[in-house]
């Protein structure tokens, strides 16, 4: 019984990352290479995305902070940050990283610093999202892990 | 039957995220896997040193002096890289004698029509659009098979002769 509440619980969790658009149908890719071998495989990815992405942020952060403003710099930053973000399935972060990468073309500093801001609060929901969605799967059991629902 | 040995992929990316993504998408093909960060490690992996010319002769794939004693069937690699592009990475394994035949694939994360018309033009087999995804990767094996085949030319040749004969 209570195998069950949990089982849906995850499911709930894991319907709500898409409902909200927090992630997109690269996510499902992600999940469909998980298998008994590779059981915590989408999770694994994630802990890279945080990893890499916390870097990257933090370099976003030191670069914004300069005057003036190296457009070039911080569109390769965010070139990168868009890649991992696009792989990983992390739709809403994608989408900020699209509309900043557009403000450095046209130099807008204001729109930078302001995308940003909306950024690092769409990576912060995604990052909260994920880690509770991975550690209700992984305390259910290595046969919950957090995969596609068969 | 005596098994086939199993194809090995040479995969260059400088994400970390992408280098987890496309190492698992080809073990889940069942390919041997070798992941690298740069091009110029993708160099030192496959025997051949940034400095070598075009007309090195070099009597065999697998140079005896490098690491290297596993036969590298296909190369997949990210198009921008700091330091050196999968572009010119590309270039410099086309224009070596011992590496020319090895089919390369390219990943990009952009859509350019002009950089993908010169990937296939420098000779890239095929361009993936990133994120990289199992149908991309199921792409791989008409490449990794005309590869094997040219290899068993010489044999199939004198079957089909002795064929011919009976």
């Amino acid at each position: 019984m209570e195998r069950n509440q949990t089982r849906r619980q995850i499911a709930g969790m894991r319907q709500s990352l898409f409902d909200q658009g927090l992630v997109d149908e690269q996510f499902v890719q992600l999940e469909e290479l998980q298998d008994d071998a590779n059981p915590n495989f989408v999770e694994e990815v994630a802990t890279l995305y945080y990893r890499d992405s916390s870097r990257l942020i933090q370099n976003l952060d030191q670069a914004l902070e300069k005057s003036p403003l190296d457009f070039n710099k911080l569109d390769n930053y965010m070139h990168q940050l868009k890649g991992s973000s696009s792989s990983i399935g992390a739709k809403k972060v994608k989408a900020e990283c699209t509309h900043f990468k557009e403000y450095c073309r046209t130099a807008n500093r204001e729109g930078c610093m302001r995308s940003f801001q909306q950024l690092k609060k769409e990576y912060a929901l995604l990052k909260k999202k994920l880690e509770a969605y991975f550690q209700m799967a992984r305390q259910a059991g290595p046969s919950n892990a957090a995969c596609r629902p068969k | 039957m005596a098994p086939q040995q199993q194809f090995h992929v040479l995969a260059v990316d400088d994400s970390i995220i992408d280098r987890k993504l496309i190492e698992r998408l080809l073990k889940t093909s069942s390919y041997q896997v070798t992941v690298v960060d740069s091009g110029s490690k993708a160099l030192e992996f496959l025997g051949l040193n940034e400095d070598e010319q075009m007309d090195q002769d070099v009597s065999s794939v697998l140079p005896s002096d490098h690491q290297q004693d596993l036969e590298v069937n296909l190369i997949i690699t990210d198009y921008w890289m700091p330091g050196m592009t999968g572009y010119e990475l590309l270039r410099k394994i086309k224009q070596s004698k011992s590496l020319k035949d090895i089919p390369v694939v390219i990943m990009s994360s952009e859509n350019v029509p002009s950089r993908i018309n010169r990937c296939l033009k420098e000779g890239a087999e095929e361009f993936f659009l990133k994120p990289v995804q199992m149908s991309d990767v199921n792409k791989l094996k008409p490449h990794l098979l005309r590869g094997r085949a040219m290899e068993d030319e010489p044999i199939i040749n004198k079957i089909e002769a002795t064929l011919e004969v009976i």
